[in-house]
C-alpha cells in the first residue's frame, strides 16, 4: 500500500488506470493467499479424517468378532484368535502415569532453576543438554535401557525397593519381585527421561515470558524466591505449563520402540510394577509383521484406534481444563 | 567407437538388469543376504530380499508384488492350491533352549520335552524340582526360581518352538497351542533372538530359546534334549541334519514338514526349515527362472556360506526332490518348464 500511495502522489488519468490495476492485483493476491492457507488447513482435516476412517474400517472385523467386550477382554491369544485390549490399555496408562509423575516435578524444577536461580554461564550448557535429550531417537533410548539401565535397576534399585516395601501391606504387592530388570517400572522410568525435555524446555520458555516488572514488584513487597515462583510465575504461566505437560503425555502414550525394549511384553495385568507388561504401541510393533489372519490383524488395528481415542480424549480434556482456568481468571 | 559402445551396451543390458525381489521371514535373512552378494558377484544379477516377517512374505507373494516369498511356518496344501503356489524348504536352523544357572556349563543340563513344556507353563518353577533333578543326577542344581524368557514379537522361532511343545505335551497343546505368537502363561517377552539371548545372559536362573547361532555367538549355556527315540542329543549340525533326513518330506504337499520331534536316534528335536513360496505360473517368467537359478546355486554352492553363519544346508535327498518339483511344477504361460529352461 505504501508504494501505491507514492505512485499516486502525482495525479493524472494514466495514474488512475494504474491504480485500479494495482488494486485488482492486490485483491487477487489476497484471495490466492486466503485459498492457499485455507487449503493447508483443510488438508490437515482431510488427513486426520482419512486416518480415522482407515482405523475404524480396519478394526471392524475385530469388533464384529468380539463386540464391545474387546475393550475389557483380558486374553490375547493368537492361537485361538481371542483378543481383548485391556492389558495393553492398562500398561499404556500405567507407564505414562509413572513417566508424568517423575517428569513433571523434575521438568518444572529444572525450568525454574534455569530461569530464576541458575548463574548465566551455566544456563546455556544445561539448556543445550535438555534439547539434546529431546533429540535422541527413541530406539537409542531403547538400546540404552535394555543394555545399561535395566541391568542397573535389576542389581541395585529393584532389590532395594522389594526389601524396602516388603513389610508394608499394599506397597508390597506393588513392588513384588523377582527383579527382572525390565518391566512396567523400567518402561515408566525410560519414558520419564524421554518426556522430561518437553516439560522442561516448554516450561522454561513460558517462564521467560513473565514480565520482569511483575517479579520485581513481588520482590519489592518482600516476597522470597519461593513465593515469587509460587504466586507470580506459576499462576502467570499455568496455561503454557499444561501445554508442555500434555505434549509430554502425548509422547508417553504413543512411544513405541524404547518401551518395546524394556517393558517385558507380557499381555498381563499385574499388581506389581516390577513385573512385565505391555502397551498398545509395543503390542502393535511386536506382532504386526507376523500377524496372519483377518481377526488378528484387525485386532491390532483396533488397538491403534483405541490409542487414537485415548490421545484424543487426553487432548480434549486438556483443552477443557485450559478453558476453565481462563474463565476463572477472566483472562 | 560410440556406435560400438552402444551396441555392446544394448547386448549387455538385458542380462545385467535383472533384479529379483523377494520378501518374508527374518530368520533366514542373514544367509539370504550373504548368498545374494556372492550370487551377484558370480552372475551380475541381484537378489533383493526384504526381511519383513513371514506374514508379510505370504501376503506379498499372494499379491504378486515379489518374485518369491519366504516363510518359517509352511502353508498347508489347500492354501497352496488355492493361490497356485509352490513351496519348498531352503535352509535349516536349530532352536536350542538356553539357561543361565550358576555352575552349569554349556551342554551340561539335560531336559526332555515334557519338562520343558512344564517350565514354560510355570508348573515347574524352581531349578531343584524333582523332574529336573531326575534328568540331571550328576549336577548340583540350586534352589532358585526359574525366570522364563521368550520372544515378544511374532516369529518363526516361536512357531517351531511351540509346535515342538505341542507335540510332546498334551497339556501345552490344549492350553497354549502353537503359532508365531501365543498367549504365554508366564515369562518376560524380549524382542528378537538377540533380545532373548541378552535377557538370559543378564538374568540368573533364567531359561529361554534362541536360534542356535545366537546361543553360540553369545556363549550361552545351551541344554541337551531327550529326543523322540529317548536318546540324549547335543545341538550340532549333525543332529540338525539327522532330523531333516529322517523327516518324511514326500508325504505332505509343499514339503510342509515342521521338523520338530522327528524320529531317529541322532535327531535334534527342535529343528526348523524355512520355506520359499513361488507361483506355479509366475507373472514374470524371466524373473522366476532367474530366482530358480539362484536357489539352485544356493543349494549347490551356498552350503559353506550357510554353515559359516550357523545355518544348516538341506540334505541331498531333499534337494533332489525339490529340483524335480521345480521342473514339473513351475511353468511359464505357454506351459514350458522354467527350471529346465534356465539350465
Amino acid at each position: 500500500m505504501a508504494d501505491l500511495a507514492l505512485q499516486n502522489s502525482g495525479l493524472s488519468s494514466s495514474a488512475s488506470v494504474d491504480r485500479s490495476r494495482v488494486l485488482t492485483r492486490f485483491k487477487v493476491g489476497d484471495a490466492t493467499f486466503k485459498y492457499i492457507t485455507l487449503g493447508s488447513a483443510v488438508t490437515v482435516l482431510v488427513i486426520l479424517g482419512g486416518v480415522i476412517v482407515a482405523l475404524i474400517e480396519g478394526s471392524m472385523p475385530a469388533f464384529q468378532a468380539f463386540g464391545i467386550s474387546f475393550l475389557w477382554g483380558q486374553s490375547w491369544n493368537p492361537v485361538t484368535e481371542k483378543f481383548g485390549a485391556l492389558a495393553p490399555v492398562y500398561g499404556t496408562i500405567v507407564t505414562s502415569l509413572i513417566a508424568m509423575l517423575i517428569a513433571i516435578p523434575i521438568g518444572i524444577g529444572t525450568a525454574i532453576f534455569l530461569t530464576e536461580i541458575c548463574p548465566p554461564w551455566l544456563r546455556r550448557p544445561i539448556g543445550t543438554a535438555i534439547e539434546l535429550l529431546a533429540g535422541i531417537p527413541s530406539i537409542i533410548y531403547g538400546i540404552w535401557g535394555l543394555f545399561v539401565f535395566a541391568p542397573f535397576l535389576q542389581s541395585t534399585v529393584q532389590p532395594f525397593l522389594i526389601s524396602l516395601f516388603g513389610p508394608i501391606p499394599v506397597l508390597s504387592s506393588v513392588f513384588a519381585g523377582p527383579p527382572y530388570g525390565i518391566g512396567t517400572l523400567t518402561a515408566g522410568l525410560i519414558l520419564a527421561i524421554m518426556v522430561l525435555p518437553f516439560v522442561a524446555s516448554i516450561s522454561r520458555d513460558v517462564f521467560e515470558t513473565v514480565p520482569a516488572v511483575l517479579k520485581e514488584a513481588a520482590y519489592g513487597l518482600g516476597c522470597t524466591r519461593w513465593e515469587v515462583v509460587r504466586n507470580v510465575i506459576i499462576p502467570y504461566t499455568r496455561v503454557g505449563i499444561i501445554g508442555g505437560v500434555m505434549l509430554g503425555l502425548g509422547r508417553a502414550l504413543g512411544e513405541t520402540m524404547a518401551v518395546t525394549f524394556v517393558i517385558g511384553n507380557a499381555h498381563r495385568i499385574s499388581a506389581s510394577i516390577l513385573q512385565p507388561g505391555t502397551t498398545i504401541s509395543a503390542t502393535i510393533a511386536n506382532e504386526f509383521t507376523e500377524a496372519v489372519g483377518d481377526v488378528y490383524t484387525s485386532s491390532l488395528v483396533a488397538l491403534g484406534l483405541i490409542l487414537f481415542v485415548i490421545t484424543f480424549f487426553v487432548l480434549a480434556a486438556a483443552r477443557l481444563m485450559l478453558m476453565r482456568i481462563e474463565k476463572r481468571t477472566g483472562g | 567407437m560410440a556406435v560400438a559402445g552402444l551396441a555392446v551396451a544394448a547386448f549387455a543390458t538385458p542380462a545385467a538388469a535383472l533384479d529379483i525381489s523377494g520378501a518374508g521371514a527374518s530368520f533366514p535373512y542373514p544367509v539370504y543376504a550373504k548368498w545374494a552378494e556372492a550370487f551377484k558377484k558370480e552372475t551380475g544379477n541381484g537378489i533383493n530380499y526384504q526381511s519383513i516377517g513371514s506374514g508379510g512374505g505370504i501376503k506379498q507373494i499372494k499379491a504378486k508384488t515379489v518374485t518369491f516369498g519366504a516363510t518359517d511356518a509352511p502353508l498347508g496344501g489347500e492354501e497352496l492350491e488355492k493361490d497356485g503356489l509352490v513351496q519348498f524348504p531352503m535352509v535349516m536352523g536349530g532352536i536350542v533352549p538356553v539357561v543361565n544357572i550358576d555352575g552349569v556349563k554349556p551342554g551340561e543340563l539335560v531336559l526332555d520335552g515334557d519338562t520343558l513344556a512344564k517350565i514354560f507353563m510355570g508348573e515347574i518353577s524352581n531349578w531343584n524340582d524333582p523332574a529336573i533333578k531326575k534328568l540331571n543326577a550328576n549336577i548340583n542344581l540350586p534352589s532358585q526360581g526359574i525366570a522364563v524368557v521368550r520372544r515378544s514379537d511374532g516369529s518363526g522361532t516361536t512357531f517351531n518352538f511351540t509346535d515342538y511343545l505341542s507335540k510332546v505335551s498334551a497339556d501345552w497343546k490344549s492350553k497354549v497351542g502353537s503359532a508365531t505368537a501365543v498367549e504365554w502363561p508366564v515369562g518376560i517377552g524380549a524382542k528378537g533372538n538377540e533380545g532373548v539371548a541378552n535377557n538370559v545372559s543378564q538374568t540368573k536362573g533364567s531359561i529361554g530359546y534362541v536360534e542356535y547361532a545366537y546361543a553360540k555367538q553369545n556363549k550361552l549355556s545351551h541344554t541337551k534334549l531327550v529326543n523322540k527315540d529317548g536318546k540324549v542329543v547335543e545341538p550340532v549340525t549333525k543332529t540338525f541334519q539327522a532330523a531333516a533326513a529322517n523327516a518324511d518330506w514326500n508325504s505332505v504337499p509343499g514339503f510342509a514338514v515342521v521338523l520338530t520331534n522327528e524320529p531317529g536316534a541322532d535327531s535334534w528335536p527342535i529343528t526348523a526349515a524355512t520355506f520359499i513360496l513361488m507361483h506355479k505360473v509366475p507373472a514374470n517368467a524371466e524373473h522366476a527362472a532367474e530366482a530358480l537359478r539362484f536357489f539352485d546355486w544356493a543349494y549347490t554352492k551356498g552350503g559353506a556360506l550357510a554353515e559359516e553363519l550357523d545355518y544348516i544346508p538341506m540334505p541331498a535327498n531333499v534337494v533332489s526332490t525339490v529340483k524335480a518339483k521345480w521342473a514339473s511344477d513351475i511353468k511359464d504361460a505357454s506351459g514350458k518348464s522354467l527350471y529346465s529352461a534356465s539350465k
